[in-house]
């Protein structure tokens, strides 16, 4: 199918860009388009306009600063999986980019699409949710930060009200005796995941290890399998494993059966302990 | 609310100068205003990858990029690399060990394959080449083909370079 009419307009700033978003009704921000075109094509949407923010520069660039590693909201999905940096300092990304879609798609594809969008399938939200990660949106009244734990909120739903943008996320950037895990399950390489698991396993100075279990394709949101987080932290893996039951409640849906997504949670658990370094009791 | 837009930018290195409508996406603008028809149409939602061309030398979706975003870049279709002749020695071994029977991948499997092939890392693995490829069916050859010759055709050039 072909796109309903929409009108069109290039942002030149950001406030522009907001300015462009509030003074339209169904207005909608296009950066790489590469969820949102396909919704066009379908008629799944029909935005009355278009505010394209691609000649944003500013929003495109990846920096270390005060222990953090900040994505503006334009990085491309291929720009964060060849960048050094990101090996380096978020592990866990690095990890789960290459899961996102097919290359020539992620050369468009956008790190803040990624997590505004927050398609309950998709890797980023995940792993912004397994980091603690934090969001920072812009809008007419203002800037402000949202913690990724309560950016969330439901099916495609986030704390993004209407007229606002998302212009970057932040994450700890790793420390040495940090350790990540990541892992998913999909049909085609690339394919929105049946089952996957973003993890993080954290050491801070007082010795406490942290591990934090965020799954996705399993609910309406990005999950914390908070039993399990606590029986792996403790060096229990089948605990963990057997913990899934209570943590995660997903539905059937066309590719699996809620009971199959369970059984599969479990299996990427035990791979993902694996590479956290936590060791089968 | 749609009015058109003018935009102008270059295909295959041509000047281009076009009103478009925002929603003509740029694989239906190539074919229908250009009439370069190698780009393929096949799923119109970034799975199949039949529609692949090159927007500053990155391979993109032609189906999920507006004309209209167009403005100012770069463009390179199938009809452009093929003239080029820079893949000549992948199309001569696609023929050469049927890694094609309808065809209708196979523009895209070329511009993937040859975005792979100029990376720069050596002679890639059968298991990267097929993750390179995944974002591209293939509904005739069951794909082994398609992998022999782009491992084919790495290997002879990471000869040729030494």
């Amino acid at each position: 199918m072909k796109p309903a009419p929409f009108a069109y307009a290039k942002a030149r700033s950001l406030d522009h860009a907001i300015a462009l978003l509030n003074g339209t009704p169904e207005a909608k921000i296009l950066a790489g388009g590469q969820s949102l075109i396909p919704t066009l094509n379908m008629r799944l949407s029909a935005p009355a306009l278009l505010v394209d923010i691609n000649d944003l520069t500013e929003l495109g660039r990846i920096a270390r600063r005060n222990g953090q590693i900040e994505f503006g909201a334009l990085v491309r999905h291929a720009q964060a999986e060849h960048s050094s940096e990101v090996g380096q300092l978020a592990p866990l990304l690095a990890a789960a980019l290459p899961h996102i879609a097919h290359p020539a798609i992620r050369n468009r594809g956008t790190v803040g699409g990624s997590i505004a969008l927050a398609d309950p399938a998709a890797e980023l939200p995940a792993c912004l949710l397994a980091l603690d990660g934090e969001i920072d949106l812009a809008g007419p009244s203002g800037q402000r930060t949202v913690a990724a734990e309560a950016f969330f909120k439901g099916l495609f739903e986030t704390a993004l009200t209407e007229g606002e943008i998302l212009t970057a996320i932040r994450i700890p950037a790793a420390q040495s005796q940090d350790r990540f895990g990541f892992a998913e399950l999909a049909r085609r390489h690339g394919d929105y995941a049946l089952v996957g698991l973003a993890a993080a396993a954290r050491t801070p100075r007082d010795g406490s290890r942290t591990i934090r279990l965020a799954y996705f394709g399993v609910g309406a949101t990005p999950i914390r399998a908070r039993r399990a987080e606590t029986a792996l932290a403790g060096g229990d893996l089948d605990g963990a494993v057997a913990a899934l039951v209570h943590d995660l409640d997903p539905d059937d849906d066309l590719h699996a059966s809620a009971a199959a997504k369970h059984h599969l949670a479990g299996v990427l658990l035990r791979r993902v302990a694996g590479q956290l370094g936590e060791r089968a009791a | 609310m749609s009015d058109r837009i003018d935009v102008a930018f270059t295909v295959n290195g041509e000047d281009v100068r076009a009103q478009v409508e925002p929603r003509q996406n740029l694989v239906d603008f190539l074919r229908e205003e250009l009439q370069l028809t190698g780009s393929h149409v096949g799923c119109e939602h970034g799975v199949c990858g039949a529609c692949t061309v090159r927007v500053d030398g990155a391979i993109v979706r032609g189906c999920l990029l507006l004309a209209v975003q167009c403005d100012g870049r770069r463009v390179e279709t199938i009809e452009g690399v093929s003239d080029s002749g820079d893949i000549a020695d992948l199309q001569a071994a696609f023929c050469e060990r049927n890694a094609l029977q309808c065809g209708f991948c196979t523009p895209g499997m070329l511009l993937t394959a040859q975005d792979l092939l100029t990376r720069g890392n050596g002679a890639p693995s059968r298991e990267t080449i097929r993750l390179h490829l995944s974002g591209n069916y293939c509904r005739c050859t069951g794909y082994h083909a398609i992998i022999d010759v782009v491992e084919e055709v790495a290997l002879a050039r990471t000869r040729q370079a030494r």
